[in-house]
C-alpha cells in the first residue's frame, strides 16, 4: 500500500510557494523565520495529516498562523504604534481624503493615494504594505493559487469576502503601482477620459450612424 | 481590469530563491534532528556501482539502495513502512558515506556502522546476521549459508533473504553465490555483484 509521500517531496513541491507567501505577508526580513517555523511544525504534524488533504492549503494555513506569531513577536520588540495594522476600519469602503498626516495605511479600504505608498516603485514592497486582509487574500490567491473558499477558511468570513479583499488589494496595487500589469496600458480608454473631459458619453460615436 | 496581468506581475515580483531555499532546507533538517522528528534522513552518494541511496533512522543505517531499485520508490516504501517524516539530510549519513567510500577504495574490509534492522525480520534477519561471517574476498554457497543459519534445508529461503537484504554492500549478501560457482541474482543487478566480488578479490 502506498501512503503519504516522503516529507522531502512536500518541501520540494511547496517550499518556494510558501517562501513567496511568507515574503509577501511579512517582507524579506522575517520571511525566513516564518518559513522555518512553518515547515518544522508541518513535519511534526505530517504523520497525522489525512492522506487526501490539500497539502498546499494546509501549509499556507500553518504559514498564516506563523506569520501572525512573527508579527506579534516583532510588535512586542518594537515601540507600540497608535494603530494596530490588523484592525479593520469600521467603514470598509471609506474613501480617501481623510487619511491623516502621513500615517502608514492601516485599515481596510483606506485610500492610499497621496500617501506615498510605493516610494520605490517596488511591487513586492507595495504588497507587503497592503492592509493585512487584502495582503493575505492577494498572496494566498495570486501567489499560492488557493481558491477563495480555502482562503475564507484561513482568514475567517465568507469566500465572497475573501474574493472582495483580494480584488480591493489588487485595485489598490494597481493604483499605487501603475507599472504592474501590461494589461493596464492595453485597456480601452475612451477619448473623453484621455482628454480629461468630465464624463465619457454613454454611447460612443464609434459605429453610430448619424 | 485584468487580474491575470497582475498575477503575472506579482509572480515576477516574488521570484524563486533556490539558494535561499537550500539554506532553509538545511536549517529545517538541523532543527528537525534537534527536535527528534527527523525519523529518516537520507543522502545519495556516487559509487563505482552507480549512485547509492543511504537512509538512516536515529538507530542507525536502515537502507542502502541501488539506482536499479528506483530511489523514489525506495523512499516511498520507507515512508510507508517506517515514517513519512523523511528529509534529505546528509549529516546523519556522514559516517556511512565515509565507510562505503573506504570500502570501494579497497581500504575497508568490515563495516562498523550502527544498523537499524527494522526492515528485516524472522529467518531472513537471522540469515543476514550471519553474512558478515563470510570474510572479505571470500564467497559461500546458499547451501552453506543455510547451514550457518541453522536450517540446512532452507536454501531457497536464504536466496529470498539475500534478495531482500535492505542493507546491500554493508551486509555482504554479494558474497553468497550458487553452489556451481555462478553468481546468482543480486538486488543491484549482476554487474554490481560482479564488480563487488572483483573489487574484493583484488583488494583482499
Amino acid at each position: 500500500m502506498t501512503g503519504k509521500p516522503p516529507f522531502e517531496s512536500v518541501v520540494s513541491a511547496h517550499g518556494s510557494t510558501v517562501l513567496r507567501v511568507c515574503r509577501a505577508v511579512l517582507g524579506p526580513a522575517d520571511a525566513d523565520d516564518a518559513w522555518s517555523e512553518t515547515f518544522l511544525s508541518a513535519l511534526k504534524a505530517y504523520p497525522d495529516l489525512p492522506a487526501d488533504a490539500n497539502v498546499e492549503a494546509w501549509l499556507v494555513t500553518i504559514a498564516h498562523r506563523k506569520a501572525i506569531d512573527v508579527t506579534r513577536a516583532a510588535a512586542r520588540r518594537a515601540i507600540p504604534v497608535a494603530e494596530a495594522p490588523e484592525t479593520p476600519s469600521a467603514v470598509s469602503g471609506a474613501l480617501g481624503g481623510r487619511a491623516p498626516d502621513g500615517q502608514a495605511p492601516g485599515g481596510w479600504g483606506r485610500d492610499p493615494e497621496g500617501g506615498g505608498l510605493v516610494a520605490d516603485g517596488d511591487l513586492a514592497d507595495a504588497l507587503t504594505r497592503l492592509p493585512a486582509k487584502q495582503k493575505q487574500a492577494v498572496a494566498y490567491h495570486y501567489l499560492a493559487g488557493l481558491p477563495y473558499a480555502d482562503i475564507a477558511a484561513i482568514l475567517g468570513g465568507t469566500a465572497e469576502a475573501a474574493r472582495r479583499a483580494a480584488a480591493d488589494g489588487i485595485a489598490r496595487l494597481r493604483r499605487s503601482y501603475p507599472g504592474a500589469g501590461a494589461g493596464r496600458a492595453a485597456e480601452p480608454r475612451t477619448p473623453g477620459r484621455a482628454t480629461g473631459r468630465p464624463a465619457a458619453p454613454r454611447t460612443t460615436s464609434k459605429g453610430a450612424s448619424p | 481590469m485584468n487580474a491575470d496581468d497582475m498575477a503575472g506581475a506579482l509572480a515576477q515580483a516574488f521570484p524563486d530563491h533556490p539558494d535561499q531555499l537550500s539554506l532553509l532546507h538545511a536549517r529545517l533538517a538541523a532543527a528537525a534532528q534537534q527536535d527528534g522528528v527527523l525519523d529518516v534522513a537520507y543522502r545519495v552518494i556516487d559509487s563505482p556501482v552507480g549512485p547509492l541511496l543511504l537512509a538512516a533512522t536515529e538507530q542507525g543505517l536502515i537502507r542502502v539502495a541501488f539506482a536499479l531499485e528506483g530511489h523514489d520508490a525506495v523512499l516511498q516504501s520507507l515512508a510507508d513502512k517506517v515514517s513519512p517524516r523523511i528529509l534529505s539530510a546528509p549529516g546523519r549519513l556522514d559516517a556511512a558515506a565515509r565507510e562505503i567510500d573506504e570500502y570501494f577504495a579497497g581500504r575497508r574490509h568490515t563495516f562498523g556502522l550502527p544498523l537499524d534492522w527494522r526492515l528485516s525480520a524472522g529467518f531472513r534477519r537471522t540469515v543476514l546476521g550471519h553474512l558478515p561471517e563470510i570474510g572479505y574476498g571470500h564467497t559461500a554457497s546458499y547451501t552453506a549459508v543455510a547451514q550457518l543459519a541453522g536450517s540446512p534445508k532452507a536454501v531457497r529461503a536464504v536466496g529470498t533473504a539475500c534478495a531482500t537484504n535492505p542493507l546491500p554492500v554493508v551486509v555482504p549478501c554479494h558474497r553468497v553465490v550458487r553452489a556451481d560457482g555462478s553468481m546468482g541474482g543480486y538486488r543491484g543487478g549482476p554487474e554490481a555483484k560482479r564488480a563487488l566480488l572483483t573489487l574484493e578479490e583484488a583488494a583482499a
